[in-house]
């Protein structure tokens, strides 16, 4: 494996469910979810990269996938080089064994409360994954260990509070104790799927902050799943990483944090911009800049650009045909799905559809 | 439960509140002294404590507050609607729109006319509209339901629900027909709020009501709400924990911190000049696009426990700038300007000790 070898590669990733339905017989069409359609993404070491998107948009199916919990139904996701579903199969003799790269690959939930096990004393949760992983550490060294990560995510006395049993936890305190336990398998990836949402707001910049803080100390790549837009700035332009937007399984738009949030090409950005409220007076309360409220049913995505359903900006093009993604700038490291971004004629010769502009 | 209402008409007129209510402006309701109490074995957990608000017609009041500073119960409260065992204590008056009605005692209301002041006079939109609905009703018979119960004209009632829902960006005979398992979320969350509507209350209580959703549709709510408002005159109290989000949608914004208010004001002097250190580091705190990252920061500290509020200023604790005489001294409620009150006793310095970082123009 060379050293400029991304971790994690996802190339032309779909993940579709399909829906149980149809009744009795068995030759009914069955309903397809698109819930992932076509992302490619690399994750280098010490990368941090951030996905927002509305629920239903594949946020956290594209995360699952990522750390290896969603066999793809089409594309490929490898871990430096090797396949991860070819690994798992059966007889596959891989470079890279499985279960290297199962530990490789850790997640955060979402909520704190039921990731724990309410049986279980946080340093009995904690010891699990060690006894498994690290079978020849023994038990002082566990415990010191375990407390030393205690005591670094702010946790002290940590004698005390691996002893306490999970409800005796606030949610921040838990949510530490998740993060805890990822890091202590010394992971290349963590996934952290909306792990900040279900705090307080005066805590989530804390969370965010320590997990900025560890992620320099262990050389730890972060994939970050919000569906908000200031908290995935926050860490993302914090660690020099990279944002990403999804809209119904696609990724339309990801590129540099501080250059997405400042130069949004996408128009759907540009929603989301508006709709993460910012502190201020002087404006007030404005049209919603999109033509249909409600996202559209996974199920079956509307053809074209997925967005010209809602999009301000929407042409006769947009409905027939699907841009292709292309890069803004120089770099090539801002990438977006849209024909407002390209001067194809195509789009700014079409009329604009019902309730939209150019 | 309450006091008789002879005895909150004197109270009243001997209150010199410290809440403008004395002004001559036209109130809505009124608070006064509004506690609630829960007996628990390890003592008695006061979970508002001694709140004293006026709200005015036709505004839209934000009530902020981290998790277990008491919104809730100040959302329940306002509408005698606090569950057993806890107790209410103090007053609430509402004074209805017509000249003619005599202002209603809330607190001191029977089952009866405490259920029809509940939907017709003040309404509530709880967070979680997905349990608000019956999952075996279509939303017409939600509607009907609540217009037969309360003996108004039915097929008027559907007509005002219709108009109602398509200001709420809603296709009215779709989500009529539809059963509640078959919208979203947000869908849901805008159908509820119409239904809160359809008996035209003058006051709509709304405890976290976009929480659950996606920032687009909090957003889209907000401007919907503001729309409403305008077009039946509706007062609004919208509580949430989202400072960022209230600040585009609300008049008046109290921030409540250990169960009693500890600023309250204009929204634009709420974020332009906020003069209690708990409400800047709340700003602060508050991940946003604008601000620049390096001065965002958490609060120290955490919130107070219901049963042992600290003594003196219940934030002393968590403050920079606490002294002696904040551990002893409960802070009044103090005017800054007319239109702007807080409990502290050095707001005059906050700008020295607690600079605001948010990137707002000053």
């Amino acid at each position: 494996m060379s050293a400029d070898e991304p971790v994690l590669s996802l190339s032309n990733v779909d993940v579709h469910f399909e829906k149980a339905g149809g009744g009795l017989n068995p030759f009914a069409a069955r309903d397809t979810v698109r819930a992932v359609d076509g992302v490619n993404l690399d994750i280098e070491s010490n990368d941090v990269v951030a996905i927002v998107g509305e629920s239903g948009s594949g946020k956290t199916t594209l995360g699952k996938t990522a750390v290896g919990l969603q066999n793809p139904t089409g594309g490929s996701i490898s871990y430096r080089g090797q396949d991860i579903w070819q690994a798992k199969g059966w007889r596959s003799d891989p470079e890279i064994p499985f279960e290297e790269i199962r530990r490789s690959l850790q997640i955060i939930h979402q909520d704190p409360g039921a990731s724990l096990n309410p049986n279980r004393t946080v340093l009995s949760s904690l010891a699990a994954p060690l006894k498994q992983w690290q079978p020849d550490l023994g038990p002082e060294d566990r415990e010191a260990r375990i407390l030393h990560f205690i005591e670094r995510v702010g946790m002290s006395p940590p004698e005390d509070y691996a002893h306490r049993y999970p409800h005796q936890l606030s949610g921040g305190e838990k949510q530490r104790v998740a993060l805890v336990r990822a890091l202590l398998m010394n992971p290349d990836v963590i996934l952290a799927d909306e792990a900040v949402s279900a705090l307080d707001v005066s805590l989530r910049v804390e969370m965010m902050d320590l997990m900025l803080e560890l992620q320099a100390e262990f050389d730890t790549s972060f994939l970050f799943i919000s569906h908000d837009l200031s908290n995935a700035r926050y860490i993302a332009e914090h660690a020099g990483g990279r944002l990403g937007v999804m809209y119904l399984g696609e990724l339309v738009e990801i590129g540099p944090a501080e250059e997405v949030i400042q130069n949004p090409q996408h128009p759907y950005t540009k929603v989301l911009k508006w709709a993460t409220p910012e502190l201020g007076v002087n404006e007030g309360p404005t049209e919603p800049p999109v033509r249909e409220l409600d996202i559209p049913d996974p199920v079956n995505p509307p053809a074209g650009c997925r967005f010209h359903t809602r999009c301000p900006n929407a042409t006769e093009q947009c409905r027939q045909a699907t841009p292709d993604v292309t890069a803004v700038g120089n770099d090539g490291r801002h990438r977006v799905a849209c024909y407002r971004s390209t001067d194809d004629d195509a789009y700014w010769n079409s009329t604009p559809l019902d309730g939209a502009e150019k | 439960m309450s006091k008789t209402s002879s005895t909150l008409h004197e109270r009243q007129s001997s209150n010199g509140t410290a809440d403008s209510g004395s002004t001559g402006e036209d109130i809505i309701l009124e608070c006064r002294d509004l506690s609630v109490a829960f007996e628990m074995d390890r003592g008695t957990s006061r979970v508002l404590h001694n709140v004293d608000i006026d709200i005015r017609r036709g505004e839209i009041i934000g009530i902020v507050g981290e998790s277990g500073s008491g919104k809730s119960m100040f959302a329940s409260a306002l509408l005698n609607a606090v569950v057993d065992p806890g107790k209410t204590s103090g007053t609430v008056t509402y004074h209805p729109s017509d000249d003619e009605s005599d202002p209603v005692d809330v607190l001191g209301l029977d089952k009866g006319p405490l259920r029809t002041l509940r939907w017709e006079d003040i309404s509530m939109v709880f967070q979680g509209a997905m349990s608000s609905f019956n999952p075996t009703m279509d939303f017409r018979e939600h509607f009907v339901e609540t217009l037969d119960a309360h003996d108004y004209d039915v097929v008027e009632g559907i007509e005002r629900a219709e108009e109602l829902l398509a200001d709420l960006y809603l296709d009215p005979d779709r989500v009529l027909d539809s059963y509640p398992h078959e919208l979203s979320g947000g869908m849901k969350q805008r159908a509820l709020i119409a239904l809160a509507l359809v008996l035209e209350p003058e006051v709509l209580v709304m405890d976290e009501p976009t929480a659950a959703l996606d920032l687009l549709m909090q957003r889209s709510i907000i401007s919907l709400l503001s729309d409403l408002r305008d077009k039946y005159d509706l007062t609004m109290v919208f509580i949430t924990h989202d400072l960022p989000l209230v600040t585009k949608l609300a008049d008046r914004i109290g921030v409540l911190y250990a169960f009693e208010f500890a600023e309250v004001g204009n929204t634009a002097e709420m974020v332009e000049n906020p003069r209690h250190p708990y409400t800047r580091a709340l700003l602060n705190a508050t991940p946003n696009l604008d601000a620049p990252l390096s001065e965002m920061r958490p609060i120290e500290g955490s919130a107070p426990d219901p049963v042992n509020v600290p003594a003196g200023c219940p934030y002393h604790e968590r403050c920079p700038m606490a002294t002696a005489d904040c551990e002893d001294v409960k802070p009044p409620m103090e005017l800054v300007t007319d239109t702007h009150e807080v409990a502290c006793h050095h707001w005059r310095d906050v700008d020295d000790e607690v600079p605001l970082s948010v990137g707002v123009e000053r």
